[in-house]
């Protein structure tokens, strides 16, 4: 309890600021929720011949601990609505959003837990966990870095590479690469 | 014995019966492929079904662009005396028809995909991405290539069946030589009439 406080007494005694010198995971220790609220989810898939597919899912939630003690026992978890998909022309997302993809109709969520956390730097972690899709679920890692902490409020950018293959989702390979390459801005609130 | 590969004045060779019949099969099954993919349910067979017809069209095309250049280096084998003078002049526009439409209709479904919106990139059998046509992407010009291309093929369809009544005529009720040309050319040295 006492740790705790302190964290949160040395969080809320931060100065504002987005640089990453300024910040320190084991200062944002506490309970954060992810809200779409400045936060983004955004995805893009190479094609071949150059250039891609891109968009972002307008709709999720999630849990972010942060152990002050020890970064390493932290987690997170993260619950995308696949039927929110967009990527600016309605007759992809409808593809998406179809059993050739997603299948939102019968798997409405997508869900990452985390497994395991590793501290790798003074803003930076490696989270491993599984992620479930379509009835699938299959370990996957992610990039994690603390880019902002101010009043309560955490700010991560996450990236992370996935095979869609393995969540059933590999129409349109090679044509379109199986990796899809996310890259997330998560704005956690304390609480 | 020696394979007649070229046009004599009065049969054609194994090329041109070879590009006559894949050209045939290629089209009719395109045809048949194409009114499927935009009628099927699944989202994911019809992505699949599309990308085997854009497969197909481009070696069609390319097919068509061969037989084009085999025409145009041989002799046209000419029609038998037995043939009646409107069908003297009716086959020759019938066939510049078909020649016409073998060839636009595979290169509109080139300018629908190069025009859509989707991006969806152009790979052949998986094997090279084919560039798009340098032509603008939008809602409109895919719209109207969309319907352009499926309009073609229709008339395309058409004039095939024209022309296969025609032969099946030839086969069947005047069973004169001008079926069985395009069957094979003859193996010895006697004329097959």
């Amino acid at each position: 309890m006492s740790v705790r406080m302190l964290a949160l007494l040395a969080a809320l005694s931060l100065p504002v600021s987005t640089a990453s010198a300024d910040v320190s995971l084991g200062d944002a220790a506490g309970r954060y929720s992810i809200g779409t609220g400045g936060s983004s989810i955004r995805f893009s898939i190479a094609k071949l011949g150059g250039g891609g597919l891109s968009g972002a899912f307008g709709r999720f939630s999630g849990t972010i601990r942060i152990d002050g003690a020890d970064v390493g026992r932290s987690s997170v978890e993260i619950t995308i609505f696949p039927d929110s998909v967009g990527t600016g022309q309605g007759r992809i997302d409808a593809f998406l959003r179809s059993d050739a993809v997603f299948d939102s109709a019968n798997a409405p969520q997508i869900v990452f837990r985390s497994t395991s956390v590793k501290r790798t730097g003074d803003t930076t972690a490696v989270i491993a966990g599984r992620l479930t899709a379509r009835g699938k679920s299959s370990p996957e890692v992610f990039t994690a870095r603390l880019d902002s902490l101010k009043r309560g409020t955490v700010a991560f950018h996450v990236t992370g590479k996935v095979l869609r293959s393995r969540y059933g989702m590999d129409v349109g390979t090679p044509i379109y690469s199986n990796v899809v390459d996310f890259d997330m801005t998560l704005i956690g609130r304390r609480g | 014995m020696a394979l007649l590969f070229r046009n004599t004045p009065t049969h054609y060779g194994w090329i041109a019966i070879l590009l006559h019949w894949l050209i045939a099969v290629l089209f009719i099954g395109q045809f048949a492929l194409g009114l499927a993919m935009v009628r099927i349910s699944s989202q994911r067979t019809a992505f699949e079904l599309i990308q085997w017809h854009k497969s197909f069209g481009f070696l069609l095309l390319g097919l068509v662009l061969v037989r084009i250049g085999w025409r145009l280096g041989n002799v046209r084998p000419t029609l038998p005396e037995t043939v009646a003078p409107l069908e003297r002049r009716a086959a020759p526009l019938v066939h510049a028809l078909l020649y016409v439409v073998q060839l636009i209709v595979p290169l509109s479904g080139w300018a629908l995909v190069s025009v859509s919106v989707l991006e969806v990139p152009s790979v052949p059998f998986d094997l090279f991405v084919m560039p798009n046509l340098p032509l603008g992407a939008s809602d409109a010009a895919e719209a109207f290539w969309s319907v352009a291309h499926e309009w073609l093929a229709w008339v395309g369809i058409a004039l095939a069946a024209l022309h296969i009544l025609a032969a099946l005529r030839h086969r069947f009720l005047l069973r004169d030589s001008v079926f069985q040309r395009m069957i094979a050319p003859p193996s010895g040295d006697e004329p097959r009439e």
